[in-house]
């Protein structure tokens, strides 16, 4: 699908710095917005202030990426099965606390992969049977190589960059549409605190206008700044044996 | 912790910043303890907004809640800039009351300076549009503050020392289109300014730019712009269809800090530009677009980089109505004899003014920028005395230097202020460097 956005979106996840800004993007096009996160009442001020902005017609829903059984019912639950779906989920835990305890650990792989990828792929067979749509993975970097800093979370980024692509693969002519998105660093809630070099940080903002215009224009697999595209082959053509000694 | 500085890039202070989302987590923040003080978009020139202790970023709290289009009150959290309110309800006829001369400000940022714009002569400063703010105090309390009560009175121009300014309801003002008629007219000298000024006093927006680099007789001349917002009917027919529609001009940033030297000169040849070629034309209004007029500094974006590593400062004095020429000429000759020239100079017209601690006074108001140096820092003093001798005060939203002996022989009102924050426990919570070196 290309061409502009004009059904509903639906946002899971939608409490994170980068799903409101993805929200007001959707929503600027004129797209009615469906809101979804574990505390739905908290999203009263974003429903708020969509319409105030946009006058785009807004609605919340109770949604839980670890509730797998509930995925389906939660599908089925929307008003309208939406045109643009966009999976802003996520949990990075730190990596120290993902490394010792394995409870953590599974919390964030379930977190970064089962969870989105249970919601989409409810999704996907609702759009497949429509024969149209679009879903959004926002995934990371992070899954492009394992590293030290942070296995945990990209192990389960790369899972989740593997089912998207495999989505794609098995939708492909069927009218819907996957879109990767690896966004680098993003200064967002996750990031706060960190000391990250200013050119390869992104605003929410520019994330979600990367975001529409993948959407829009039917593209694959975005990184939103383009020199990510570059770090990110450095890293996966450094030879194991190497690899393995560095701390990046 | 983050070494943070105004606008003005002027002496940074190390401070810890704490983004906030909602209303929760500033509740959070406070129940943390120590010294706060909310932040909006950082255009405050000096440490308004910077804390000895934590900072809350409030540019997450940017939800606009509610308009009412047969009021024109909007209702929006502290973090939403005046860019956002214009881009979202202009095309729908609504324009900010009160607007500052850059539209980056935020919602919270506009009412702790109770910021003024080049109507404040016939309407008031930003505070005179405000419903209700919503506070909360250092309990984590929240007041919802309305006109003729303490906290309000305190909190518009209180500069956040009152508590954390959440929310509030603004009316905004209905306009017909995206386009301002302006009347620009030359003067020779400082009283031809003034008088101009006297003279034109009817004129919904009235601002005028001074040339204080020439020196000598022409010190003082200036460009009196005036303007008020095009009808319909203004509008050529062609463009009567869309009238809120104006051109999108493009935005450039400064990538680099330019050396200080650079901006006298090139401001002098823009204002000589600017003034000769006015001065041939004829008289008359032409129409300009909202963003030109009201914000012509916006489209550099980091234009504060223009006066190099050091920064700049602002000095903003208002003196009132009986004392304004004389002291205007005492300002401008130390000007002269400093030899130090600012950058933009700008003289406006000032009318009554309500407010427990707003800085506004009927009478005038000079805002001059000078790159930070020793001698400007000297020039300074020189002006503060010139300033006091003319019954004058201190805008606080530009101040980044002024010593607190300073701050208590203009304001009377200080005294007061201090007592409201003991007596409402906001003493010691709330605090930015600035409160702290005026003793506030």
């Amino acid at each position: 699908m290309s061409g502009r956005v004009t059904g509903p979106v639906l946002i899971l996840g939608a409490a994170s710095d980068m799903a409101r800004a993805v929200a007001r993007g959707f929503a600027s096009r004129g797209c009615a917005i469906q809101l979804a996160a574990r505390d739905p009442a908290a999203l009263e001020g974003d429903r708020a202030d969509l319409e105030t902005r946009y006058g785009v017609a807004v609605s919340l829903h109770a949604f839980d990426a670890l509730d797998v059984e509930g995925h389906a019912g939660f599908v089925v639950g929307l008003p309208e099965l939406p045109q643009v779906a966009v999976s802003a989920i996520g949990l990075m835990g730190e990596q120290s606390e993902n490394a010792a305890d394995m409870t953590r650990a599974a919390l964030v792989m379930r977190s970064n992969f089962e969870g989105p990828a249970t919601i989409l792929g409810a999704l996907a067979n609702a759009m497949e049977a429509r024969g149209s749509g679009t879903l959004v993975g926002i995934s990371s970097v992070a899954g492009e190589r394992g590293r030290a800093s942070n296995y945990v979370y990209g192990s389960a980024k790369a899972g989740f960059t593997a089912y998207l692509s495999g989505l794609r693969n098995r939708l492909a002519g069927k009218g819907v549409h996957v879109v990767t998105v690896l966004p680098g660093f993003v200064a967002t809630k996750m990031t706060e605190g960190m000391d990250l070099p200013a050119r390869l940080v992104a605003q929410p903002e520019e994330v979600a206008k990367a975001i529409v215009a993948a959407v829009e224009r039917g593209q694959e697999v975005i990184y939103v700044r383009r020199i990510w595209r570059l770090i990110m082959a450095i890293i996966r053509a450094i030879p194991e044996a190497i690899f393995k000694k560095t701390s990046i | 912790m983050t070494r943070l500085s105004g606008w003005g890039r002027f002496r940074p202070a190390e401070t810890r910043v704490t983004r906030v989302r909602s209303e929760a987590d500033v509740a959070t923040a406070l129940a943390a303890g120590g010294p706060l003080i909310a932040r909006g978009n950082g255009r405050a020139y000096g440490d308004s907004a910077v804390s000895p202790g934590a900072t809350l970023d409030m540019t997450g709290m940017d939800r606009m809640l509610s308009f009412d289009p047969a009021t024109g009150v909007l209702e929006a959290e502290a973090g939403v800039l005046l860019a956002e309110i214009i881009e979202t309800f202009l095309p729908r006829g609504w324009f900010p009351a009160v607007t500052p001369g850059t539209k980056f400000v935020s919602l919270g940022g506009a009412i702790a300076a109770d910021v003024h714009g080049k109507n404040h002569h016939l309407d008031g400063s930003f505070g005179a549009f405000v419903d209700w703010i919503d506070v909360m105090d250092a309990g984590g309390r929240v007041t919802r503050a309305v006109p003729n009560t303490e906290l309000f009175g305190w909190t518009v121009g209180g500069m956040g020392l009152t508590g954390v300014i959440l929310r509030a309801g603004v009316r905004l003002r209905p306009v017909e289109t995206g386009w301002i008629a302006q009347d620009m007219r030359a003067t020779q000298t400082l009283d031809a300014t003034i008088d101009m000024m006297e003279a034109t006093l009817r004129a919904p927006y009235s601002v005028a730019w001074l040339d204080c680099v020439t020196t000598g007789p022409m010190m003082g001349r200036g460009l009196v712009m005036l303007g008020r917002h095009a009808g319909i009917d203004d509008l050529p027919p062609s463009q009567r269809s869309r009238p809120y529609d104006v051109p999108r001009k493009p935005t450039v940033r400064l990538p680099f800090d330019l050396p200080a030297v650079a901006l006298n000169g090139l401001t002098r040849q823009a204002f000589n530009a600017l003034y000769y070629w006015n001065g041939r034309r004829k008289p008359g209004e032409r129409l300009v677009d909202w963003n030109s007029y009201f914000y012509p500094l916006d489209a550099v974006l980091d234009w504060n980089r223009g006066y190099g590593r050091a920064g700049f400062i602002q000095f903003q004095c208002a003196l009132p109505q009986h004392a304004a020429r004389d002291g205007m000429h005492a300002l401008l000759a130390a000007i002269a004899r400093s030899g130090e020239a600012s950058v933009l100079s700008v003289l406006k017209r000032f009318g009554p003014q309500e407010g427990r601690f707003s800085f506004p006074m009927a009478g005038y108001t000079l805002a001059l920028d000078f790159p930070v140096n020793d001698r400007s820092l000297a020039l300074m003093t020189t002006l503060d005395r010139i300033t006091l001798d003319h019954g004058g005060r201190f805008y606080l939203a530009k101040d980044a230097r002024m010593p607190r002996a300073v701050m208590e022989e203009a304001d009377a009102r200080v005294a007061d202020f201090r007592e409201m924050r003991r007596a409402t426990g906001a003493a010691g919570r709330f605090v930015s460097v600035q409160s702290e070196r005026l003793g506030l």
